[in-house]
């Protein structure tokens, strides 16, 4: 009986499997008629018209590329720009003759330069054979006309007029502006990802680093579209449609292009950077980065001799100091951690501490020394960041502990992007950017494997240490201290203006950070900061003869360690080892509209070599002043001599600075 | 006498006519190949390569008794969806997608494992439960389908998403999902559209938007089903012949020797062609649903009939794709297209359809 009932519901279970079976072999047949009559329709109903497409007269669609955006400096001055001018180009596979007679005739007509083979051979390498293939940038029009005469003898080989892009100010504002350059397989990949690749279509360009990169969509614009009739020999026989191209929109900067240029001059001979900020929205003033490179040498593709130049140089001149550059920042946090100190109530303003010129840390006999040998004697927290005593931030910063500085710290930006609108856009903000570091014992655990140290927190009281900033980041924690505790993001960006306005983002700043900082302490700090540039103080120098008043801090960023017990000499040690030196401004002091951070590498002492640097920059933007011709430092061994004059017993390397 | 026997030993386990199905297409796609590489060879060269190497697999596949099969299916399954885990954690992001997971050796794509690893488990799991088979197992088998489904869904990778939800999907209806529950869903998946498509990312909304107006991204995805069409269309009742299409030579045609393989066939073979290529579809389908209907457990039956619509599904919105009915997937014509994975899966599930007819008669029901 039992299995009877088995049996029975084995033959239902099959049964009702079966109709399912049936059923689904129902839907394959569907789906294969459904392909059949589609099929039938394209290829019998509607047979004609797309025999007519594809054979007699084929509809080509042709792109029309957008005029690309312009950039424009803060008052109008033009940083990069279109101009059009004829190219020589070639489609290997179009061409009758071979590729290289077909060159050599060319070359009886117009000139070809070997840079040109060159360039051209590295497009051949790297493209499909039905590409159009640049031979000659820039035709002149004696050699327009030539060709133009001899046109029918080159099927294959065409004369376009094309945009292409101009910097002004060239290696002024190359770290900056950025370039654009020939699309490759990777533009092609992430275009393709952003499902944005049919907007390329006719497009050779696009924006590699800088603003050019970041800005990217709103520069390039929409490509039109022209549906035109051509015979089976490709010619055009009529328009069918068009849609015009939308040219891209125009970036304005906050940039000012005489500052920014100012800048770059008043850096002589050094390396380094400079960030000048307006503390009261952010707007980043002027952006250098020393040394620099021709932008113009990427667009068509760098040749090897000049990317050898650029890469292999110990300059590095294709490194953005001032967004990738990670240095210590040394006594520049001075002010940043008294603030810390008066935040947390660890020091009270007028709290003296007895500077005998070393710092012990109990139970430990290490000794951590002062830039100034014997010490300052009896300093509060205003001598403290007027004469950059080392001994008064040893202890803060142990009082403190180092959690407490890390958060503080942070607040100000340390340690994280600032998210400045330059570079390729990720998830966590533009790829052009370091992070800096602000080191916890979770940091250390996780990188060293190593325990955090007293000693740890000590040097990082100073801007030694594990501390890394990048001159962007300090130039925005100096605006935000400038501002009384309200900071923004910094942006180079002001406006966006184009043809269609609503497709133009609005670009809306608002202060991103309030730190609520007291404004007695506020106050004090800013006094000390304006001491700092006068007699005195460590950067006398910068502020000398003003007509508005400068509040400063200078730093210095070691670059070797100097053994316990042995004496930092400037002029002992090779000019790549000297310190860098730092200096953080704003003014006028009472009411700042700017905001700078000024890293000079080897530079030394901060107040001797980036002080003026500062004053120039000051001067012009706020008075409207050019300096005077510039006197480059030709021996940089000049500002070496103020450090050696300041130099000082250093311990250990790292755990000390002089200035 | 030995030879004969060792022959007999090599084919005992392989099917003669879904053998001659699926040579006959790979066929099509090496000289198909050949033209859609502007006669070079090297595509053909690698095609031969990829599918040498699939026979072998399918071959020992095939050889693999019922029994074992069935054993592997929860490690294939779990171990799919421990390496969509590590994909989803550590996975290598390519062009803003991260499916592919980097073992140090090789990178692999789990998401091709589970093209077999879903149907596999889903069979497994109803054979398991077979005596007691109620609405909480197809539940369940619900939840074992959605969780790889979900995983690839968001990496993001929806076309394969959409199919392996289509195998399993076969599985729990040849199971026999009750039509009132998918009437259900039916509604509630329609009534739930508005909310998937705000979750949807950026590109993946616009590749829908194509497929209901192709002319939207003229120089764009549009551009792929335009010439596609104009290929397929072109070719009229006995096409332009081989190695002639215009559209494939004049290098109008994307993607020519992998998804839009179908274009070039289409447009030098025309409908003649188009026909003779769906009988061969419809030969290779048929031999696979005879293979189901003879199959001796509800393991093999399920496995076999998902095995079977799958393979069509996947031949129907390639085939549709190009002629500009379904969007642009990204799916290859299976058997045709240029790629060694491809290749690789499905002759694995070739080889499970024939270990599945060959191995019948040792399993007792």
């Amino acid at each position: 009986m039992r299995r009877q009932v088995e049996i029975k519901d084995h033959q239902r279970e099959i049964y009702y499997f079966r109709l399912r079976l049936a059923i689904g072999i129902g839907f394959a047949l569907i789906l294969l008629f459904i392909l059949l009559g589609r099929f039938m329709y394209l290829q019998v109903v509607r047979h004609d018209y797309y025999q007519t497409l594809a054979e007699k007269n084929r509809i080509s669609i042709v792109p029309i590329v957008p005029g690309r955006g312009l950039i424009l400096d803060r008052n109008g001055e033009i940083l990069a720009r279109n101009y059009s001018g004829n190219t020589l180009e070639i489609t290997p596979n179009k061409l009758n003759d071979s590729l290289e007679a077909t060159i050599e005739a060319l070359a009886k007509l117009v000139a070809i330069t070997p840079k040109d083979r060159k360039r051209f051979k590295k497009l051949l390498a790297e493209s499909r054979d039905f590409e159009t293939l640049l031979l000659r940038n820039n035709l002149s029009e004696d050699e327009v006309a030539r060709f133009a005469a001899q046109q029918y003898r080159f099927p294959g080989v065409e004369l376009r007029a094309r945009l292409f892009r101009d910097y002004p100010y060239g290696d002024k504002t190359a770290h900056l502006i950025g370039y654009i350059g020939r699309i490759n397989q990777s533009d092609i990949d992430q275009l393709d990802e952003d499902d944005v690749a049919g907007n390329y279509r006719g497009s050779d360009y696009i924006g590699k680093t800088g603003l050019e990169q970041s800005y990217e969509a709103i520069l390039h614009g929409k490509t039109g579209v022209e549906e035109v009739e051509v015979d089976a020999g490709g010619r055009a026989v009529r328009m069918l449609k068009r849609t015009p191209p939308v040219s891209g929109s125009t970036l304005i900067l906050s940039i000012d292009a005489k500052l920014q240029m100012i800048a770059d001059e008043a850096f002589g001979d050094y390396r380094g950077a400079l960030v000048a900020i307006d503390p009261r929205n952010g707007e980043v003033l002027a952006f250098v980065s020393k040394p620099t490179y021709d932008p113009s040498l990427f667009i068509d593709g760098i040749d090897t001799e000049n990317w050898d130049a650029l890469n292999n140089s110990p300059d590095t001149p294709l490194n953005n100091r001032a967004l990738r550059g990670q240095y210590p920042p040394g006594s520049t946090i001075k002010p940043f951690m008294a603030l810390a100190g008066l935040h947390y109530k660890a020091r009270s303003p007028d709290f003296k501490v007895q500077d005998n010129g070393v710092f012990n840390l109990p139970s430990k006999n290490h000794d951590y020394r002062d830039w100034k040998e014997g010490g300052h004697g009896s300093v509060d927290m205003f001598k403290s960041i007027v004469v950059s005593c080392d001994v008064y931030y040893y202890g803060l910063a142990m009082d403190l502990g180092m959690e407490r500085i890390a958060s503080y710290l942070t607040g100000f930006g340390f340690g994280k992007k600032t998210g400045v609108d330059l570079g390729r856009k990720t998830e966590d903000g533009y790829d052009g950017e370091s992070s800096g570091l602000v080191p916890t014992p979770g940091w250390k655990m996780r990188r060293y494997k190593q325990r955090w140290y007293g000693g740890d927190t000590v040097t990082v009281g100073i801007g030694q240490g594990y501390s890394l900033v990048t001159p962007m980041q300090l130039a925005v924690a100096t605006a935000t201290l400038a501002n009384n505790g309200i900071g923004y993001q910094p942006h180079f960006v002001r406006e966006i203006r184009g043809a269609t306005p609503k497709t133009n983002p609005v670009l809306n700043y608002p202060p991103n950070v309030d730190l609520h900082i007291d404004p007695t302490y506020i106050d004090l700090v800013k006094r000390a900061m304006v001491a700092v540039t006068q007699p005195g103080g460590t950067a006398v120098a910068a502020s000398a003869g003003a007509p508005y008043q400068i509040a400063g801090k200078t730093g210095t960023a070691q670059v070797v360690g100097v053994k316990q017990g042995e004496k930092y000499n400037a002029s002992a040690l090779s000019e790549r080892h000297r310190d860098h030196a730092w200096f953080i401004a704003f003014a006028p002091a009472d009411q700042p509209k700017i905001a700078v951070a000024i890293l000079a590498e080897n530079g030394g002492h901060g107040g001797g070599t980036a002080g003026p640097i500062a004053r120039k920059v000051f001067d012009y933007y706020l008075l409207g002043k050019k300096p005077a011709p510039i006197v480059l430092p030709v021996v940089r061994a000049a500002a070496s001599s103020a450090v050696s004059a300041a130099s000082a017993p250093i311990d250990a390397p790292t755990e000390e600075e002089y200035d | 006498m030995t030879k004969r026997r060792l022959w007999r030993r090599f084919a005992a386990h392989l099917d003669g006519w879904l053998l001659l199905g699926i040579c006959l297409l790979m066929s099509t796609s090496l000289f198909t190949l050949y033209s859609a590489g502007d006669g070079s060879w090297s595509r053909v060269i690698g095609q031969g390569t990829n599918i040498c190497i699939a026979l072998v697999l399918m071959w020992g596949v095939a050889n693999l008794p019922l029994h074992f099969l069935m054993r592997a299916a929860l490690p294939i399954y779990v171990l799919g969806i421990v390496l969509l885990l590590g994909v989803a954690l550590f996975g290598d992001i390519s062009h803003g997608a991260r499916r592919w997971l980097n073992l140090g050796v090789a990178t692999i794509q789990p998401s091709e494992l589970m093209k077999i690893g879903v149907p596999l488990m889903l069979a497994w799991y109803f054979e398991k439960h077979e005596a007691t088979l109620g609405l909480k197992n197809h539940a369940i088998a619900a939840l074992l389908l959605l969780l790889p489904v979900f995983l690839i869904a968001r990496q993001p990778d929806l076309g394969t998403a959409l199919l392996i939800s289509a195998s399993g999907f076969y599985v729990l209806f040849l199971a026999g999902l009750s039509w009132r529950v998918m009437l259900t869903l039916a509604v509630s998946a329609l009534a739930s559209a508005p909310f998937i498509w705000r979750s949807l990312h950026e590109y993946q909304r616009h590749r829908i938007e194509m497929l209901l107006d192709p002319t939207q991204d003229a120089l764009g995805k549009g551009y792929h089903t335009i010439q596609g069409m104009i290929a397929v269309g072109s070719g009229g009742v006995t096409g332009k012949g081989y190695l002639n299409g215009t559209q494939t030579h004049l290098a109008f045609l994307p993607e020519r020797t992998t998804d839009f393989i179908f274009a070039v066939y289409s447009e030098e073979f025309g409908l003649l062609g188009n026909t003779l290529l769906l009988l061969m579809y419809l030969f290779v389908i048929g031999r696979g649903f005879v293979i189901t209907a003879n199959a001796s457990t509800y393991f093999t039956r399920l496995m076999a009939g998902s095995i079977t619509l799958t393979f069509t599904t996947y031949a129907f919105v390639n085939m549709g794709m190009v002629s500009g009915i379904l969007p642009v997937v990204g799916v290859p014509l299976p058997l045709v297209s240029y790629g060694g994975t491809s290749m690789l899966t499905l002759l694995l599930g070739f080889g499970m359809l024939m270990s599945i007819e060959t191995h019948k008669q040792l399993v007792k029901t």
